[in-house]
């Protein structure tokens, strides 16, 4: 595999990482805020 | 350090994408359990907070995304001898199969321990013994041994309904039940027509699938039965009263049309080598039906509940 096309590769996967975990960071504190009765 | 080198070496192997993972996940199936389980969560009686109602439903979808991952894992072997399946991420050599087990097992974990901390604790026992029947009783127990692995494989994927009526109440229910029966029932003729017309394909893989062991015959024999049986259960939701009379008369006529399907591809007069559309209309027909009548049932809910 070319360098670029799997540097390419490697970036799109971290960026979907990134959105995943920072979804669920998103995702748990809508979650605390309801649990604690805020929303 | 020569990093030219190093990446040379790195350069030989293949990197899997963000999307060979995901087809990992077996988006296809998973969007068929996503949309039953949000027709449970739906139907069920009481109220849930809508996060905590898409957290359910994202931890059933991960999970039967993570027990689709743990399938591939152990059936890679078996996936490289079907057409159908060659080209999934392990045989086709996109993904190792360690990678492809890690993957699932923190999949399963994670989407158990968050349903138990957020939603209820019943429902992430559901599941869990979802993960765990569909991964050890029908991959690796029942797929490989006998010719009714559908039938009792199938109730894993009746269970998405069940987790997410549970994850509404906080249990296990007659009604929540007769969805996991409808699922249940619909699944063998379902996955028998679609054996029917690819039936060389599992035949050359091994898999005892009804059609590759009793032959063609007896596998339309046992369509027609369990379709028979399946459409009075379907009506059960009318019956049982937390489905209106659309749900019913869409069950009735749906119902009907199924068994004309399965009544037609009986009597076929010819094999399904030779001509194989009266079995892919059963299959077809059978996605539709099923789609149908659980967005029917959520419909009709929906409108009960606004009027």
């Amino acid at each position: 595999m070319p360098l670029h096309d799997e540097h390419k590769k490697r970036a799109s996967r971290n960026y979907t990482l990134a959105a995943i975990l920072g979804g669920l960071v998103v995702l748990f504190f809508i979650i605390t805020l309801v649990k604690l009765g805020g929303i | 350090m020569d990093i030219t080198s190093n990446n040379q070496d790195i350069s030989e192997y293949y990197l899997p994408s963000a999307g060979d993972y995901f087809s990992l996940l077996k988006p296809r199936v998973m969007s068929l359990v996503i949309f039953t389980a949000f027709i449970g969560l739906l139907v069920a009686p009481g109220e849930i907070h809508p996060v905590i109602g898409f957290t359910a439903i994202l931890c059933i979808a991960v999970a039967a995304g993570a027990a689709g991952c743990l399938n591939m894992w152990y059936e890679a072997d078996v996936d490289a001898k079907m057409v159908r399946t060659a080209n999934r991420p392990i045989p086709a050599g996109r993904i190792d199969a360690q990678s492809a087990l890690h993957f699932g097992v923190a999949l399963s974990t994670a989407s158990v321990l968050i349903m138990g901390l957020t939603v209820n604790v019943v429902s992430a026992l559901l599941l869990a013994f979802t993960i765990l029947f569909y991964v050890v009783v029908y991959t690796m127990w029942l797929k490989r041994r006998t010719a009714q692995n559908i039938v009792i494989g199938g109730a894993s994927g009746a269970f998405p309904p069940m987790v997410a009526w549970a994850a509404v109440t906080g249990d296990v229910s007659m009604e929540s039940a007769v969805l996991f029966a409808i699922i249940f029932m619909w699944t063998p003729p379902h996955f028998w027509a679609l054996s029917l017309f690819a039936c060389k394909d599992y035949a050359n893989a091994g898999i005892p699938m009804l059609p590759v062991v009793s032959g063609e015959k007896a596998t339309k024999k046992q369509i027609m039965l369990y379709t028979v049986l399946m459409v009075p259960i379907t009506l059960l939701p009318w019956y049982f009263g937390f489905a209106g009379i659309i749900y019913g008369a869409t069950a009735a006529l749906l119902g009907g049309m199924f068994i004309w399907l399965s009544y037609a591809l009986l009597n076929d007069k010819y094999s399904v080598e030779e001509n194989d559309s009266s079995a892919k209309k059963v299959f077809f027909f059978s996605i539709f039906y099923l789609f149908a009548l659980f967005a029917v049932m959520g419909i009709e809910n929906l409108i009960g509940r606004v009027l």
